[in-house]
């Protein structure tokens, strides 16, 4: 297989890892989502929280993506 | 990559390229003006401009100054909730940190390329720019902890009660997880600019093909893709304000693990 081939088969299996970090975001939201309408009131005191669980996991899935981007742009050939 | 017929190029727009000429140069270095530095001008007068108009003093403030005064109290309770009162000191680097992230993001987002041959440029989207912003607010925390506690810095990495067998491994996971910071702050802010502005791109360059393929379905594509562009500028106007919201906010907590230790 040659180099170029490998690149784009590289690229679009680490683009799946942005599709997981998807669902991990997800989670974060919606854990946040449902266990505030059952306690409103406390639901502002955590929204700190809730941005600093949003940061990591985007994190991740970024990682993903910089990957996809090394390979396709940064790998000679 | 070759721009063949039909390919699209999504990574041009981030291209630092000098205006007013390339020939300047100062002892053999290139200081060239370039448009990465001329819409970080833009961002600095922005920023100079919104705060000096709400700096009226009034005691019943009007539009412009309670506008402006939302910013430094959005940053002084985030601070005051993070760190606590010794984290006062901190707040002008918070501040200037978190209105040049905002704005540099949001100001990436105006669709300046009406205007033929110009278009706007990012300047947090190259990992130079976020690269220095995190090691800045790094070396901040790495200053301060050491210069507060001194070598009882490295208690830090040590939590309350691990059994004494356990304290070299849970040390280096630690030290390593702390030594990761100023790359993921970096990196988090460039990636999510950069993607979002590659998406962008992307579905322009379908609107353009769409309507120049000359079949029937092209126009229907283009429009497609133009809703599209418009709700993902909407998501990126959000993606922007909440990375540079992010950005202050870590910084914050990293300056709490080095003030309050614990």
């Amino acid at each position: 297989m040659d180099i170029g081939s490998a690149k784009m088969i590289g690229a679009g299996l680490a683009a799946i890892g942005v599709g997981l970090a998807a669902l991990g975001v997800g989670n974060v939201f919606g854990s946040f989502l449902s266990s505030a309408l059952r306690n409103p009131s406390a639901a502002d005191s955590q929204q700190g929280r809730l941005f600093i669980g949003f940061a990591a996991a985007e994190l991740l899935g970024l990682i993903a993506f910089v990957v996809a981007i090394l390979i396709l742009f940064v790998v000679k050939g | 990559m070759a721009a063949e017929a039909g390919a699209i190029d999504p990574m041009g727009q981030f291209r630092v390229n000098p205006i007013l000429g390339a020939d300047w140069s100062i002892a053999g270095h290139n200081i060239a003006f370039t448009n990465s530095a001329a819409f970080m001008v833009i961002v600095l007068v922005a920023m100079w401009v919104f705060m000096l108009g709400g700096m009226k003093r009034q005691l019943v403030p009007g539009r412009w100054q309670a506008a402006a005064e939302i910013m430094p109290d959005f940053v002084a309770s985030m601070i005051e909730s993070n760190i606590g009162p010794k984290g006062k000191r901190f707040t002008p680097y918070v501040f200037s940190l978190f209105m040049f992230i905002l704005l540099a993001n949001v100001i990436g987002l105006f669709p300046l390329a009406i205007i033929p041959g110009v278009h706007a440029f990012t300047v947090t989207s190259h990992i130079t720019v976020t690269g220095i912003l995190a090691i800045m607010s790094f070396s901040i925390v790495l200053i301060v902890g050491f210069l507060k506690h001194g070598f009882h810095f490295f208690s830090l990495f040590i939590p309350h009660g691990t059994p004494v067998v356990l304290i070299p491994l849970i040390f280096l996971i630690e030290l390593v997880s702390f030594m990761v910071r100023p790359f993921s702050l970096g990196l988090r802010l460039f990636v999510a600019m950069t993607a979002g502005h590659i998406l962008l791109d992307v579905f322009a360059s379908f609107v353009i093909q769409g309507i120049n393929s000359g079949t029937v379905i092209g126009p229907i594509v283009s429009l497609l893709s133009f809703v599209m562009i418009i709700g993902v500028s909407a998501l990126e106007i959000l993606v922007a304000l909440i990375q540079a919201y992010v950005f202050a906010l870590l910084t914050s907590l990293y300056l709490n693990d080095a003030i309050n230790l614990h």
